[in-house]
């Protein structure tokens, strides 16, 4: 595990605003020479604390104006595959995010539509047919904020 | 702005590999440089492409746990909302908040290093948010799909 210090928490927390800055821009914010800076990041993206990119797009512009999140308990546990339910739920363009969970629900998923009958398409047509589905619940999303984090 | 099928090829090119040049990205997208470079920034110009966030590994950095807590208010209180979203940001551990049409009325993304320190967190800084009618825990095993391509 990686000790960060104050000025590699301000790396980081930069970059979570926006990840396309360079080493030259983030120094300058952050008082540290460009190599300084370089080799920060480096040591950052060696130990893995970097993720990935994500890029944010304004999605009813591009005419997605329903965003969806999805509970799922499998039926019948120990007699579908996770494997196969992972692989078919995977495969669906509009199932942004698939996440395993332990709880009330085996799968949470983030689903992308572009009104409320093209989601209910997606539901009927594609969700409610993968293997082992059983109860689905579903909250449409109203307002999503990030924060920093512990950083 | 009119968003058209060049653009949409060009954003779904972005999202596939966001580390790209520009250089890359037209050659992609099968475009020019120099309109590969203007579209995208009539695109940023425009809000429709907001930007690129890098996206925080917290494992990696020894937060081990990871929780969706699904929340349900006390409506009676017209100020329930406002009172519950000030108060859940002033938690360092919780990293979303996103508020719903459906079953529950919020969900907070919160992480721990470790359980006991997530049992520490429940108790004293989730449990004492205020206007909370119902509460239910999932906890995250693995991440199976996260967004890399949109259907644009």
């Amino acid at each position: 595990m990686i000790e960060l210090d104050a000025t590699d928490r301000a790396l980081l927390r930069a970059l979570a605003q926006d990840a396309t800055q360079s080493a030259g821009a983030l120094g300058r914010q952050l008082g540290l020479s460009q190599p300084a800076t370089w080799r920060r990041l480096k040591r950052l993206r060696d130990a893995g604390a970097i993720a990935r990119r994500q890029v944010d797009l304004d999605l009813p512009a591009l005419g997605l104006g329903v965003t969806v999140f999805l509970g799922i308990s499998l039926a019948a546990k120990g007699r579908v595959s996770l494997t196969d339910f992972e692989r078919a739920v995977s495969a669906i363009p509009e199932v942004q995010t698939v996440q395993h969970v332990l709880g009330l629900y085996d799968y949470r998923l983030r689903v992308v539509a572009r009104d409320l009958s093209d989601f209910e398409r997606v539901l009927r047509r594609r969700i409610m047919t993968l293997p082992g589905v059983g109860a689905v619940d579903a909250n449409v999303l109203l307002s999503e904020e990030r924060l920093p984090g512990p950083l | 702005m009119l968003v058209d099928d060049t653009d949409r090829r060009l954003l779904r090119q972005l999202c596939a590999q966001p580390e790209a040049s520009t250089t890359e990205l037209a050659r992609a997208a099968n475009l020019t440089e120099a309109t590969c470079w203007r579209r995208l920034e009539k695109l940023r110009k425009a809000g429709v492409l907001r930007g690129q966030r890098a996206v925080i590994n917290w494992r990696a950095l020894g937060w081990q746990v990871e929780v969706s807590l699904r929340i349900t208010l006390d409506k009676t209180n017209p100020r329930a909302f406002d009172e519950f979203l000030a108060a859940a940001r002033q938690v360092p551990e919780v990293l979303e908040i996103q508020t719903f049409l459906g079953r529950v009325d919020l969900r907070l993304n919160v992480i721990a290093r470790d359980m006991a320190h997530y049992q520490q967190i429940y108790r004293d800084r989730i449990l004492t948010l205020p206007h909370i009618a119902d509460l239910e825990a999932l906890m995250h095993l693995s991440d199976i799909k996260h967004a890399e391509s949109l259907p644009i």
